[in-house]
């Protein structure tokens, strides 16, 4: 069982424990005022990456493998140098991709697990990146940034497209996929040699309406897998919640979710793949709780019915919108923890029918993860 | 040999020692310095190169006209200076 939650905001890192009375505290606090915009606790929590985005200075990567006590930096993920006179414009707003990471937004485990080094990162400007030494270096998967489609992903929230989610199929680790805002969901088999564009079934209402099957246009906001079947996905998507039996290929949406189906962040059950989490808001103007009400909603039999679980929620009305990493599930699958937009955090020991406020003051949070 | 200092805003990062450096522009005189300062040429240049958006780079305090080549000339006596714009961050 977790005891220990890492939380990275907009004004650093935040360590977070689980006291012999059950009442979870920070513990620790690090890189003050530097926005962490992803992190991955490994090795039972005694190595920590996090990813610094320090704004006029660029992205940086910082490693831990004392469990936070002390820090050195690693490299970050740099592109190779753009060829002279190359097109590569995002078309939605026809302005130059830089060649140059601007926000680390996804780093996973490759390989067989913790030990074997391998890491993958996702950015944006949509680059993925593969480490097989921990992170001591980066090589940029051509075979995808330089595949011919990548050039139609578009930026979404941010002015370039990125990579957010990564999953590494536990039954052999050089199957891989990843889904990119926006840009669909592809997958290798070949630890990245080549990749395929997947997702036939998803639905877009913000491009043309010809366009709205087309799987290269799609926002997928959030993608995860079970992994102990790993088949099974489930996508919080700008426009719903769809849920896939073959590990993205096809892909059925899920309609007339309480409160709402729009959302950015997911967690699936570690074993049971029917299980799943999501924190609605109202799509997608406004993206804040449904009525001012924050609640979690959850499914237990694959998305036919949603329980809505507010029990230690706010009562009053509440503007806490939830990243896309902003939602997080343990190993054991009975604890959960989110936070917000607003720097509140919530941590559940019973698969979110109660919720214990961590604090109601953190910065803005980015990304949430148990110790592994 | 040109003498180059940078902004007190990067020392909690990164060491940045203040050095005199030798080199015919901008580009040569940071390029010498990387070689001995290699972490730092990530805070004050993107991956392609060119300096990062939100840094600014004085010779003699007037701002660089080239931030993509730093093919500025700098001179025996000059002073570069490498600060964080006002903006962005």
């Amino acid at each position: 069982m977790s005891d220990c939650l890492w939380v990275g905001t907009r004004k650093g890192l935040f360590g977070i424990a689980r006291d012999n009375r059950g009442r979870w505290r920070i513990a620790g606090t690090w890189f003050p005022g530097d926005p962490v915009s992803m992190l991955l606790p490994q090795r039972g929590g005694r190595r920590i990456h996090a990813a610094l985005d320090l704004g006029h200075f660029g992205v940086k990567m910082q490693r831990s493998d004392d469990g936070g006590k002390t820090w050195r930096e690693t490299p970050a993920p740099v592109f190779p140098p753009r060829p002279d006179g190359l097109e590569d414009k995002d078309p939605m707003r026809g302005i130059d991709i830089p060649w140059s990471s601007k926000l680390i937004w996804a780093l996973e485990p490759g390989g067989a697990g913790d030990d074997s080094g391998e890491l993958w990162c996702g950015v944006i400007p949509g680059g993925l990146f593969h480490s097989r030494d921990g992170g001591d270096s980066w090589t940029l998967v051509r075979s995808l940034w330089d595949h011919p489609l990548r050039k139609k992903w578009m930026g979404g929230g941010y002015d370039f497209a990125g990579i957010h989610s990564i999953m590494v199929d536990p039954r052999d680790a050089r199957h891989v996929t990843i889904a990119v805002s926006t840009g669909g969901v592809w997958t290798t088999k070949d630890n990245g040699g080549s990749w395929a564009l997947i997702g036939k079934g998803l639905r877009n209402a913000y491009m043309p309406p010809d366009m709205a099957g087309d799987p290269l246009p799609q926002d997928a906001h959030r993608v995860v897998h079970c992994p102990a079947k790993p088949d099974r996905l489930w996508m919080q998507h700008h426009n719903g919640i769809f849920r896939s039996d073959d590990g993205g290929e096809h892909w059925q949406e899920l309609h007339d979710v309480p409160p709402s189906s729009f959302g950015f962040a997911v967690a699936v059950h570690p074993t049971e793949a029917d299980t799943a989490w999501f924190v609605p808001a109202t799509k997608d103007e406004r993206r804040f709780p449904v009525d001012a009400r924050l609640v979690v909603t959850r499914t237990r039999d694959g998305g036919k019915h949603f329980d809505v679980l507010s029990k230690g929620l706010p009562d009053e009305p509440a503007y806490d919108l939830i990243y896309r990493h902003g939602l997080a599930i343990a190993a054991d699958g009975e604890r959960l923890a989110f936070g917000s937009t607003t720097g509140s955090l919530w941590v559940s020991e019973d698969q979110g029918d109660s919720w214990q406020n961590v604090s109601k003051h953190l910065p803005p949070i980015a990304c949430v993860r148990f110790e592994a | 040999m040109t003498t180059l200092r940078f902004t007190p805003n990067l020392h909690r990062l990164v060491d940045t020692p203040s050095a005199r450096v030798a080199g015919a522009t901008v580009a040569q005189v940071l390029a010498c310095y990387f070689l001995a300062n290699p972490r730092v040429r990530g805070y004050v240049l993107d991956d392609q190169g060119a300096v990062r958006k939100h840094v600014a780079v004085f010779v003699n305090q007037e701002l660089i006209r080239d931030r993509i080549g730093l093919s500025d000339p700098v001179g025996e006596n000059d002073d570069i200076f490498v600060a964080q714009a006002l903006s962005g961050g």
